[in-house]
């Protein structure tokens, strides 16, 4: 979709920002372009929309030199956002976003209503926000607003230069949940800017490291993590790349399906000889639609004077979603002070357990398989 | 802004009532002020003076202002500004007396005076309105693919308008000042009167052209804010109160 020969940049005053890359961005594919500051992400980026003129090597979209197309013409079908958003003050929301559309020539009313649609999309109320100026919102909603408004004419690709990096830590996640939410939704050919390496694990399906404007690694966020192919991908990656790593598998990848567990009407007695059988110190108990509502421990059973399962039922547990990374699932079962979690779905149906083995011989695996052994801990 | 306008209606209202006063009860033994007639004819030539040289520095400052923050001519924006600034530091009284060894006395010279001092304000406010807008609004406007016309009309223009109506203002209220002390040399409008009664030491007389001129400016001043007022997008209307 998205290819890059031998491109190279040099400034006007002689900086050489980008040195001969080479990178091949596939279709439906969200390539972060990450390093550190200065090292030439940016540069890279603008010159696939023409921002900044190519100075060597050439960029096909599509399998067109972009060179070859005119430059409007171009940009009108890549989509761009910016960290600093660069809305436009003097106009409403609902024409911010509907900017490309009458470039394009749609007319006012069908701008409007892929406004709204967009609004919807992004989780604003269309009803309340269309009329809006920029002034009149949020920092994370005119964050929101200015990649609804790269997203205005559909455009199949998108250029996104670090658009969550102004916000607050907590807005930041979640605008980067509701955008992969997005993504996965859309399927758009994105390549997006960050020097964070955290972003760069999370958003990315690919992820390019650069440095000193030389393509350093492009591979999978998995792979960078196992396989750094030198001390700079390594050092920037961090020491903690076992950790981040577990941020890439979800529990439903790690936990065993189908626990042992019992109906919360179960008779006492039955689960205490269960319990005793199956060699089991907890046991997670159930309502009627297999909701997950907490767990009996063998010793109420045994010393309390207990005559039913939701008498010994101890709430207040924690669990985990399907999706939650396992980052997470640990953070979960460390805070908690337990070494198994029950995972559930959305609706609380109880569809697995993860105990920490599991956490630790999956993190072992993925790095076994990837051949980077050594990063496994103790 | 409501406060500001009543005061300035007071201020006209008392300004225009005292110049009538002096205008039918100021005589004073030997002296008489300026009759009705010549009041009425002194304003429009007030008028005319400021109206013809604030035409011009629109014209001329606008345009030149405009031209200087286009890519190729960009290197002229910094010093052009410098220079409209300083000078704007020129008193007015210079400038006229400075003008006369060139083009004479008379409206003429009068014009031109006024013109050179109505066009500073105008043109620095044209650069800096276009120079000033935030500079991640032109890339965004330029990444999705807006046409260098269409971000100089859609978005530059508007977001400097009302700099540049603010550059006018000023610039009017400069020039009404200005046309009076044209009449040193000879322009006519309400300097006139004012020199005139200074020769004779009659205070009615210069009331009479200082009031008028005062109250001619704070009109212009009312006028023109309530345009930049209307002329300022709604969206940065609210930024303004906001801050
Ligand atoms: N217009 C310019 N003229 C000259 N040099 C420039 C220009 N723009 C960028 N550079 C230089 O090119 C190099 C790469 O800049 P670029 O903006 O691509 O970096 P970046 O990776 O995006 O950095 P950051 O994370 O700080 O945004 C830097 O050394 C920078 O100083
Ligand atoms: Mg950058």
């Amino acid at each position: 979709m998205i290819e890059l020969e031998g491109v190279s940049k040099v400034y006007p005053d002689g900086t050489e920002a980008v040195n001969d890359i080479d990178l091949n961005i596939g279709e439906g594919e969200l390539c972060v372009l990450l390093g550190p500051s200065g090292c030439g992400k940016t540069t890279t980026m603008k010159m696939i929309n023409r921002l900044i003129p190519i100075s060597g090597g050439r960029i096909y979209i599509d399998g067109t030199d972009n060179q070859e197309l005119n430059e409007n013409e171009l940009r009108r079908n890549i989509g761009y956002a910016i960290q600093e958003i660069g809305l436009f003050p003097h106009m409403t929301v609902a024409e911010n976003i509907a900017t490309v559309p009458s470039l394009k020539g749609w007319g006012k009313e069908k701008g409007r209503e892929r406004a709204a649609e967009l609004l919807d999309l992004i989780g604003m109320d269309p009803e309340e926000h269309m009329e809006r100026y920029p002034a009149e919102l949020s920092g994370g909603q005119r964050q929101r607003v200015g990649v609804a408004r790269s997203l205005g004419a559909d455009p199949p690709i998108m250029l996104m230069d670090e658009p969550f990096g102004a916000i607050d830590p907590i807005t930041r996640d979640r605008l980067q949940d509701e955008f992969l939410k997005i993504q996965a939704e859309i399927q758009k050919t994105i390549v997006f800017v960050t020097h964070d390496i955290n972003e760069a694990i999370k958003m990315g399906t690919k992820i390019a490291l650069m440095k000193d404007g030389e393509l350093v690694q492009y591979s999978s966020p998995a792979e960078l993590l196992s396989q750094p192919k030198s001390q700079f991908v390594r050092d920037f990656v961090g020491a903690d790349r076992t950790l981040k790593s577990m941020r890439l598998i979800q529990a439903k990848e790690a936990m065993k399906p189908s626990p042992i567990s019992v109906h919360r009407d179960s008779d006492v007695d039955h689960v205490h000889e269960r319990m005793k059988e199956e060699g089991v110190e907890y046991l997670m108990v159930t309502d009627e639609e297999d909701r997950f509502i907490g767990w009996v421990e063998i010793w109420d059973l045994e010393t309390n004077e207990v005559d039913s399962i939701t008498e010994a039922l101890r709430e207040d547990v924690g669990s985990v979603n399907l999706e939650t990374p396992l980052s997470d699932a640990l953070s979960v079962m460390l805070e908690e002070d337990v070494a198994n979690i029950p995972v559930l779905e959305e609706d609380g149906k109880l569809e697995g357990i993860l105990t920490f083995n599991d956490l630790q011989q999956v993190i072992g695996e993925t790095y076994t398989e990837k051949g980077g052994g050594s990063a496994i801990p103790g | 802004m409501t406060g500001k306008r009543i005061m300035s209606f007071v201020l006209i209202f008392v300004m225009v009532g005292l110049t009538i006063y002096y205008t039918f009860y100021g005589a004073q033994g030997w002296y008489s002020p300026a009759t009705g007639q010549e009041m009425l004819l002194r304003t429009w030539e007030h008028l005319k003076l400021v109206g013809i040289a604030e035409l011009l520095a629109i014209g001329v400052g606008i345009s030149g202002g405009l031209l200087i923050t286009r890519p190729g001519l960009k290197f002229l924006a910094t010093p052009v500004t410098a220079i409209a600034n300083v000078g704007l530091a020129i008193p007015p009284l210079a400038l006229v007396a400075g003008v006369s060894p060139f083009f004479g006395i008379g409206p003429r010279p009068g014009i031109i005076a006024l013109f050179i001092y109505s066009l500073l304000p105008v043109l620095r406010n044209a650069t800096v309105g276009i120079e000033d807008i935030d500079r991640s609004v032109i890339e965004s406007a330029r990444g999705m693919g807006m046409s260098k016309f269409q971000i100089f009309r859609k978005i530059e223009l508007p977001l400097a308008l009302p700099v540049i109506v603010a550059g006018i203002r000023t610039s009017t209220i400069l020039c009404v000042g200005t046309a009076a002390i044209a009449a040193l040399i000879n322009a006519g409008g309400l300097g006139q009167i004012i020199m005139r009664g200074q020769s004779v030491n009659f205070v009615a007389l210069m009331l009479q052209g200082a009031l008028l001129t005062a109250a001619l400016a704070v009109t212009l001043d009312l006028l023109l804010s309530e345009t930049e007022h209307a002329l300022t997008p709604r969206g940065l209307q609210l930024n303004k109160e906001t801050e």
